[in-house]
């Protein structure tokens, strides 16, 4: 199977390991692809699926490569382009806006001079709004590489949250 | 009437979530031992009996479901665990799986003894990932003591769990986009017939349960007693989960019997408002696809037919959204607006074409800019959705809008110098 873009996009080494190891943990299983290409996400530091490795991971399933692209672009939670190291993913349904998460959205703009979907010239930061994660009893809450942190009501508590990602 | 039970939640906080030992010393798998002693139809006929209804959000009954499931002819089955709580403002399941993963295992374990399944399947929202290794380590323990595989307890149930993943999309709450994802595609819906259970995850015989339901069964056989019907009301027996958000005091997951009022729910249990110098304005029941009700509407009692008969949502998925004066109504259903918007998958037209144009209609109504036809236009394409759509997505995305237009008729007013124009 070849890449459909020219665009030299090697699988690093380490990485193909890992995808090994994350195929093997769900038993080589091609119906677990959804789990599959969440854990290669999040075995990639910037958060995405390179183009190499969707198709290393077609090649090892044996499905098509157009299946696992049609799985990435479905869901909101795979992505084919590099994201942040640490992408604030901002609680943008009802139970937390009622509780003023435009204001948590405002502050964090501020805090790291940057636009919703935008990135960080580090590549550190970025500010996504996403729907509900199920921490509505701590809103308004963010959700950073799998971690909720809720009650950010205050620019402290705001900074406090910032200040735990390293 | 006691306003706060443990029945459902019986055991938080009683055991180690992580350690099958643990479970067992408080009478984990008494309720598996004793259902491998009856016959499947009698498992449902206690259901029955209980009158439970599913507790995702459709409240379909669930002893007919399973004695449905154990009548359709297949050589294998599935049993599937709904844990894609996606609906906005709802958390109860979530509480579930941390709390009592080994209850919920039981139940289906349980479901499948009845059903006649040979495979069991828990869908968990990739919002709740940091749950999978504790999920993961309990099918283990359970397939090393022998509650899971081959021959369960000497009964003859060949059983197995295993847990999938999504990944972000809400529509795969849905019974036929849940099954696609299962099979490793993209969650679209499918086209209805052939129904989910006769034709579901691997195109075999499915029953699709949420986590409370399945947690539910295990404290229901033990109840010898009879505590969950004497619990709630004459027509709606039982005990509920629910979980409340918003501009409340206390919000949380709290499991209360049938027949509690709306009143009691925000303001004793949630501790009332949060903020005094903000009076209640709205409170939104089952999640975003749910209805609105309006202050005047407080004293409805908590059933599936009170509620029916007060017109709001029966019961959906337990979420209550508290919302006070600081949220306008038309800010409100504007950000219920956004969320269909992106939910959407976008397969078929009155969901993908109707959600962008009500949200448009929206815009228009904020700024005071409408005519009364934008009005009637609102109303007939939330209509045409509701009727037109290919899943429950689209057929529900409109219920608060509709709702709205009822209780608060001011809001959708037109301004008397548009209407002149």
């Amino acid at each position: 199977m070849k890449p459909f873009t020219q665009a030299a996009d090697v699988l690093d080494k380490e990485l193909a390991v890992k995808i090994d190891g994350i195929i093997s943990a769900h038993n080589g299983d091609a119906t677990q692809l959804v789990g599959i290409l969440l854990d290669v996400e999040a075995a990639v530091e910037r958060h995405y699926i390179p183009e190499s490795a969707a198709y290393y991971v077609a090649q090892k399933l044996g499905v098509k490569p157009t299946q696992v692209y049609d799985v990435i672009s479905f869901y909101t939670a795979l992505h084919d382009k590099p994201r942040a190291k640490f992408t604030l993913e901002v609680c943008n349904s009802a139970p937390c806006r009622v509780k003023d998460s435009d204001k948590l959205v405002e502050t964090l703009k501020r805090l790291l001079n940057l636009e919703v979907g935008e990135v960080t010239y580090d590549g550190r930061f970025s500010i996504e709004k996403v729907p509900c994660f199920g921490a509505c009893d701590v809103s308004p809450a963010v959700r950073v590489n799998g971690v909720v942190y809720g009650h950010l009501d205050s620019e402290e508590r705001i900074l406090d949250m910032l200040q735990q990602l390293n | 009437m006691s306003k706060k039970v443990c029945f459902i939640t019986r055991n938080f906080g009683k055991y180690d979530p992580d350690s099958l030992k643990s479970y067992e010393s408080i009478g984990g798998f008494t309720a598996l031992r004793k259902a491998l002693k009856m016959d499947g139809n009698e498992i449902a006929d206690v259901l029955a009996a209980n009158g439970v209804q599913g507790r995702g959000g459709a409240a379909y009954d669930m002893g007919k479901k399973w004695r449905q499931a154990r009548e359709v002819k297949g050589e294998h089955k599935c049993v599937v665990c709904n844990a894609d709580e996606g609906e906005p403002g709802t958390f109860k399941d979530r509480e579930l799986l941390t709390n009592d993963p080994f209850q919920l295992l039981e139940g289906m374990i349980i479901a499948g003894w009845s059903v006649g399944a040979d495979n069991g399947y828990i869908y968990m929202r990739e919002e709740y990932s940091h749950l999978r290794p504790r999920l993961l380590s309990a099918i283990a323990q359970c397939e090393e003591a022998g509650y899971l595989g081959d021959n369960i307890l000497n009964s003859g149930l060949n059983y197995r769990i295993h847990l999938y993943s999504g990944a972000g999309a809400y529509v795969c709450g849905e019974g036929s986009a849940l099954s696609e994802s299962i099979e490793g595609k993209a969650g679209r819906p499918r086209m209805k017939p052939p129904f989910i259970k006769q034709c579901g995850v691997f195109h075999l015989p499915t029953c699709v349960n949420n986590v409370e339901s399945l947690s539910l069964v295990p404290p229901l056989l033990l109840d010898d007693e009879g505590y969950y019907k004497s619990q709630g009301t004459e027509d709606c027996p039982g005990t509920k989960m629910i979980s409340v958000s918003g501009n409340v005091k206390n919000p949380g997951v709290f499991e209360v019997p049938f027949g509690i009022t709306i009143r009691e729910i925000v303001y004793d249990l949630a501790g009332g408002m949060e903020n005094p110098e903000y009076p209640l304005r709205l409170v939104q029941l089952g999640g975003a696809s749910g209805r609105i009700c309006a202050p005047s509407q407080l004293d409805t009692p908590y059933t599936y037919k009170g509620m029916r008969q007060a017109d709001l949502t029966a019961i959906g998925s337990g979420a209550v959204l508290v919302v006070d004066e600081r949220t306008s109504v038309i800010g409100f259903l504007r950000m219920t607006q956004e969320f269909f918007s992106h939910e959407s998958c976008g397969q078929c037209t009155p969901c993908r074409e109707g959600n962008r144009h009500i949200a448009m209609l929206l815009d228009k109504i904020a700024a005071g800019e409408h005519t009364q036809k934008d009005v009637d236009t609102l109303k007939k394409f939330a209509d045409i959705m509701s009727c037109a759509s290919l899943c429950g997505l689209g057929e529900t995305a409109q219920s608060a809008l509709l709702s709205a237009m009822k209780r608060f008729p001011e809001v959708f007013a037109v301004k008397e110098e548009v209407a002149v124009r």
